[in-house]
């Protein structure tokens, strides 16, 4: 456990492409997956900096953060396929009525 | 022998990363990303945290990832070639750019505080990374941890009732 520096530019890597992703692809689940990407980026810094300090703390907040994406997967995918239902389409252009 | 491994992995890593972003079709997106938490939950072993990985396998590439591959396959998306898949690709590569740049900074400008807690690699050698970890959530973060079975609950109840067609 000596390149702390080596996981934290990691998570960085994977944060920033995940950013990438969030910001210019159109197809709303990839954009899912992107935020997914960049969750699990936050999670290996907590376990990097948790192994680091010898605090355990940040470890159980990874779990936290697992549960989150859990439920966010649930419901975001839910929020797809109805959207789906009613537009034929998931690109997040076609998203921009309040209403219909 | 350590680097040697943790280089290969963070390139591998890397490379799924990107492809989850450049691969057109979903499903290639899809399993580009189960790659990447695979990778991860290496990382995970190394860093002395063995449940947390196992944790990442199964709920991550296991759970979230089975469902997000049942919702394409379900709404059975066809690739358009002539449609664009993206917008704003420089304007979006250099925003990530300044993020990364920005961490980077952070992180070699930073000192890290020197170790002060009483874990060591032999602590967790000896007395089990899961029992240590489960001690610590029954006790210290008992609060939270119900908080979140009920976020769990609430899940649960807001994707059935978006699902469904009629209530």
């Amino acid at each position: 456990m000596e390149n702390l520096n080596g996981y934290l530019i990691i998570s960085a890597i994977l944060f920033s492409i995940g950013t990438i992703g969030v910001l210019t692809r159109k197809n709303a689940i990839v954009i899912f997956m992107c935020v997914e990407m960049m969750l699990n980026a936050v999670n290996l810094t907590f376990v990097a900096l948790s192994r680091h300090l010898g605090n355990l703390d940040g470890q159980v907040f990874v779990f936290f953060v697992m549960t989150v994406a859990a439920a966010e997967a649930a419901v975001g995918l839910a929020l797809m396929i109805a959207f789906y239902n009613n537009k034929e389409s998931i690109d997040v252009d076609d998203i921009n009525l309040m209403k219909w | 022998m350590e680097t040697l491994f943790f280089l290969i992995v963070s390139l591998v890593a890397i490379i799924s990363a990107i492809l989850v972003v450049t691969c057109r079709n979903p499903i290639n997106s899809a399993l580009s990303l189960i790659l990447t938490f695979f990778c991860l939950a290496t990382y995970y072993v190394m860093l002395d945290a063995p449940f947390l990985a196992a944790v990442q396998v199964m709920v991550y590439a296991g759970a979230i990832m089975v469902l997000i591959v049942f919702t394409i396959m379900l709404l059975n998306i066809r690739v358009n070639a002539s449609k664009s898949q993206s917008h704003k690709i420089v304007l979006g590569s250099v925003i990530g750019f300044f993020t990364l740049l920005n961490t980077a900074v952070i992180v070699f400008k930073s000192r890290v505080a020197l170790p002060n807690g009483p874990l060591t690699g032999d602590i967790i050698k000896q007395q089990g990374h899961t029992e240590l970890i489960g001690r610590e959530m029954f006790t210290t973060f008992l609060l939270p941890f119900e908080i979140t079975s009920i976020l769990l609950l609430v899940a649960i109840v807001g994707a059935v009732i978006l699902a469904k067609k009629k209530i």
